[in-house]
């Protein structure tokens, strides 16, 4: 079993902790930062800023406090797969259900089926 | 299987199950494994997300109302409260990794413990109270408002499901981090195995993001500025 080796130094990859620091001063910075950014009004656009800089924290996170950034390929795999599949699902979602409309009741079926425009 | 390992020269530190080749790939796929298991977290609260995100777009107006009856002073402090217990896990599993000793470990867990339950603390004192005292919780606690449109409860309702279960994780969390301290002060852990603390620090972090995606989308939807 000696391929094993004398199982010395690091397991894994030691992120210093001058990068931690950063990552949570970034992390707090951005959360000043969403928060700031509610009050003023950027129309349509407060929503689009909030969730960017939601995604840029989660990026931050992931990549450093979960260690993605040294993590190996398969690992990367399952996760880019995970945030594929909720991609679909709410692409899909939304897809379907805000391209939905009731139908406009062609205006003799009131007579035929005076309930259906009282679903309307 | 310890009597054995104790007289070979190659016996295994503490903790390296035989199956694996070496301790690295052992740490790989305990890695992987969490992953996975953190994927079908991620569609789990995504299931929500999806909801969320179609009722906000059909019931936009009531869904800027109801955000409005929250706290954002409390959302952001538990945002902040999240970020400095991430930041203690890390530096928990940072320290098992460099051999500190286990009185540091134990200390960073506490720290991250003490900092999951105040934003417990917070969560439930200065929020749902307060929300419980308003009349603003759907089915328990509800006292309709004219100022409010008929969508407000359908909002409530997000708000409690998705912070509820969020509140749950963060439970199941410390539950965790207990185990995690027992099993540090019972020198189970060194440089070579420190797995749980790590797959564990994984769990946490996740739903820290959770919450990094919930305080926007609860809390500052819409705007807060004056006429939003």
């Amino acid at each position: 079993m000696s391929e094993h080796g004398e199982q010395q130094g690091h397991i894994g990859h030691v992120v210093p902790v001058g990068v931690y620091l950063a990552v949570f001063i970034a992390l707090m910075f951005g959360t000043a930062l969403t928060t700031g950014v509610a009050y003023i009004d950027l129309g349509r656009w407060n929503t689009v800023v909030a969730l960017a800089i939601a995604v840029v924290k989660m990026l931050l996170v992931v990549l450093f406090f979960m260690h993605v950034k040294y993590s190996t390929g398969l690992t990367r795999i399952i996760i880019i797969a995970g945030f594929f599949w909720l991609g679909i699902m709410i692409t899909l979602s939304c897809a379907d259900e805000l391209t939905r409309r009731w139908e406009i009741v062609p205006k003799g079926w009131s007579m035929i089926a005076p309930h259906i425009y009282h679903l309307r | 299987m310890s009597e054995m390992a104790a007289h070979t020269p190659h016996s295994h530190p503490p903790g390296f199950a035989h199956q694996f080749e070496t301790i690295e790939q052992q740490r790989e796929a305990g890695t992987l494994g969490m992953w996975v298991f953190l994927v079908t977290e991620i569609l789990f609260f995504g299931g929500m997300f999806t909801s969320y995100i179609i009722y906000r777009a059909l019931h936009l107006q009531s869904f800027i109302e109801g955000s409005h009856d929250l706290f954002v002073k409390f959302g952001a402090t538990n945002t902040a409260v999240l970020i400095c217990s991430s930041l203690t896990m890390a530096m928990a599993i940072r320290s098992a990794q460099t051999g500190k000793s286990k009185r540091t470990i134990i200390g960073y867990l506490l720290v991250t413990m003490l900092l999951g339950a105040t934003f417990l603390f917070l969560k439930l004192r200065f929020e749902w109270y307060a929300d419980w005292k308003e009349g603003l919780i759907p089915g328990v606690s509800w006292i309709p408002s004219a100022a409010h449109t008929p969508g407000v409860k359908m909002f409530m309702c997000f708000y409690f499901f998705m912070t509820g279960l969020h509140a749950l994780h963060m439970v199941v969390g410390l539950g965790i981090l207990t185990v995690l301290v027992i099993m540090t002060a019972r020198n189970r852990f060194s440089s070579q195995y420190y797995q749980p603390l790590e797959i564990s620090g994984l769990y946490w972090h996740f739903v820290d993001i959770v919450w990094i995606f919930l305080f926007p989308l609860l809390y500052l939807i819409g705007g807060r500025y004056p006429g939003s």
